[in-house]
């Protein structure tokens, strides 16, 4: 962060996002804790400091619902909610367009079309494929059908080194309208089971968080996270349009490369562990951008945090709401943010000039 | 959780449960078995009523809607999105879950946390649903009573079997989902409508289709269908005669321009499960009205 803050100089808006990193740190880890903490079974986080303290051994039943239960689903939700946040930050930063959100770039498109494949053709799928991803098949598809047509669109709108968002955006719109014949083609043939499954698929859950799940996909987020950052010179120059970056001499294509490819891979992998999750790309960068502004030297990091305290908190109510049942998360987001999210930009509608 | 609370709440909540706990024991039965049982599945559910164990049942899946007495139980979901800490917390000693339970995630964390889980035979043929209810009486420890039920349910399916080898003639049976805004969903071949219309004798109009399809309204003329054949439970999918009689594709059938439609309680007639006989006489009984009117 420092490296990148060289010849700008901290305005009062700066010192705004920095309290609020703050704020969103501290939010993060108290909502993970809560999250290890909460459930429908009594075991607490004290009883496990206790036990850490005493020596004591914890009952095989509990130690199974913290380890294996809470503690890969929080790490789940944090890295996915961080990844959705801040792909829809990059890709809003570089389409210069609020309704920018990782849609664009065909991953929703893909993984979903990849993800319908694999619950309906699932069963034909030959021996050595099931061997090798077990009843992982729905999220490796999802994650291959993500990159693959993330991967095409990128050729499709790059000519002789340059890529044109324009393109990419129109032909982003075809290529979902064409996976979106293809789901619909899979649909018709899909039996009422298959059906539902592809429904809940859509409105995604952390409910089948796992350790495999979550050392196969986790490290993508990561990586993808830690790379998101870097961009953020880039994107405040792509802020002033493509040719005033290229003339303040910021590597344009590069930048664009980049951001595409983080923002596939966040999103890719998020939404293979987790379903689709919608809204949380759209609404935490530009709740940030009121509150703090739109340096992406902040936004991006900030967008991480928040977006992981957002998806935590919604899964704390998924959990509980109609327990013993869970209810889909990606209604959870929707519901309690879209209103919020409204009433935001009606009180502040002179700062959001779209 | 409820009952660790309870515990610790007060010793006379704790007194009060125990007492009631063992005055449901002694009175109700002497057989040994589960006594916190889960049931993930509709057909689950039914056989344990069926088998007269409904109070052994803590709680259901969304799938389970009948008898009513089970909708008074906590709801636990839809059956393939099972949430694991919230089925461990209820400290069940065993989970009766349809083949399809899942996701599989859920299921292994189960099976680690060492709760007892049952997975029942897939049901699409009388012969299955006597393993089924063999399974699950064999789980709770009844398998007298579910031998009993088993041969009850044996006896419906071979009167059944009787009534729809003395039919006079096979009238054709349209089974209809839904309406969607006119277009007509109907059930074609490897659906549990086509083997229930077979059970009672009838032959399934749509054959050229496999599964629920929309069906365009020159197939619904060439099926050409004696009876049509609905559910009438409540919601969005009950349909009604006049509504159904009144689409212009079917008005063209015999089975539209005689007004014959026969509707029947979706679970019951598509369930699979111990009624699955009973339900197969009454659609028997329906058929021969049909035939007796000339419209066979």
């Amino acid at each position: 962060m420092v490296a990148l803050d060289a010849g700008y100089p901290l305005g009062d808006r700066d010192a705004q996002a920095r309290v609020a990193m703050i704020a969103l740190s501290v939010a993060l880890v108290l909502t993970a804790g809560l999250s290890l903490s909460h459930g429908a079974s009594g075991v607490s986080l004290g009883s496990v400091i206790q036990s850490l303290a005493t020596g004591e051994q914890m009952a095989a039943r509990d130690r199974l619902i913290l380890w294996e239960i809470r503690l890969p689903r929080m790490l789940t939700g944090v890295l996915v909610g961080a990844s959705l946040a801040v792909a829809g930050a990059v890709m809003q930063g570089l389409f210069r367009n609020p309704l920018a959100d990782p849609g664009l770039v065909g991953v929703g498109a893909g993984a979903g079309l990849g993800a319908v494949v694999a619950i309906v053709l699932g069963g034909l799928a030959p021996v050595w494929v099931t061997q090798a991803v077990g009843y992982h098949l729905v999220p490796v598809a999802a994650f291959l059908g993500g990159w693959v047509s993330t991967l095409l669109l990128y050729r499709v709108a790059t000519r002789s080194g340059r890529t044109s968002v324009a393109t990419m955006l129109l032909a982003g719109i075809a290529l979902g309208a064409l996976a979106g014949a293809a789901t619909g083609v899979l649909v018709y043939i899909a039996d009422d089971r298959q059906l539902r499954d592809l429904t809940f698929w859509g409105l995604g859950s952390l409910g089948g968080a796992s350790w495999p799940k979550l050392l196969a996909a986790g490290p993508v987020m990561a990586l993808a996270l830690v790379a998101a950052p870097f961009l953020a010179r880039g994107l405040n120059g792509l802020a002033l349009g493509e040719a005033a970056a290229h003339h303040i001499g910021l590597p344009v294509q590069r930048v664009k490369a980049v951001a595409i490819l983080t923002v596939a891979a966040a999103t890719g992998a998020a939404v293979a562990v987790s379903g689709g999750i919608g809204f949380i790309g759209i609404v935490v960068p530009h709740l940030l951008r009121l509150a703090t502004g739109p340096d992406h030297r902040f936004l991006l990091i900030n967008a991480g945090l928040a977006g992981a305290v957002l998806l935590l908190l919604a899964d704390l109510i998924t959990r509980s709401i109609i327990a013993p049942a869970e209810l889909p998360i990606g209604i959870v987001t929707a519901t309690l943010g879209a209103p919020v999210f409204l009433w935001i930009l009606l009180r502040r509608r002179g700062m959001v000039d779209l | 959780m409820r009952r660790a609370r309870f515990m610790t709440v007060g010793g006379v909540h704790a007194g009060l449960t125990a007492l009631i706990l063992v005055l449901a024991v002694s009175t109700a039965r002497a057989e040994e078995g589960p006594r916190r049982v889960i049931a993930a599945g509709g057909s689950a559910a039914e056989i344990v009523f069926a088998l007269e164990q409904g109070d052994r049942l803590i709680a259901r899946d969304t799938t389970s809607s009948f008898p009513e007495a089970v909708l008074a139980l906590p709801d636990i979901g839809y059956v393939r999105r099972l949430s694991p800490e919230n089925l461990i917390a209820m400290e069940p000693d065993l989970i009766l879950a349809e083949h399809d339970a899942g996701p599989p995630e859920t299921i292994e964390l189960l099976t680690r946390a060492e709760v007892p889980l049952v997975t029942l035979p897939e049901a699409q043929t009388p012969a299955d649903v006597l393993a089924k209810i063999r399974v699950t009486a064999e789980s709770l420890g009844v398998r007298q009573a579910g031998e009993d039920l088993a041969a009850r349910t044996q006896a419906d399916l071979d009167r059944a079997a009787a009534a729809a080898a003395a039919l006079p003639s096979h009238p054709r049976v349209m089974f209809v989902l839904s309406m969607q805004g006119g277009r007509i969903m109907a059930a074609g071949t490897d659906t549990s409508a086509a083997a229930m219309i077979a059970l009672a004798g009838g032959v399934n109009a749509v054959d050229g289709i496999s599964g629920y399809k929309l069906l365009t309204d020159e197939a619904i003329i060439a099926a050409a269908p004696d009876v049509i054949l609905a559910m009438d439970r409540g919601g969005d999918l009950a349909l009604e005669v006049a509504d159904l009689v009144a689409h212009p594709a079917l008005a063209l059938t015999p089975a539209g321009e005689a007004a014959q439609v026969v509707r029947m309680d979706g679970l019951y007639l598509l369930g699979f499960g111990p009624r699955t006989g009973e339900a197969a006489l009454e659609l028997n009984t329906a058929l021969q009205a049909v035939i007796a009117a000339g419209r066979g």
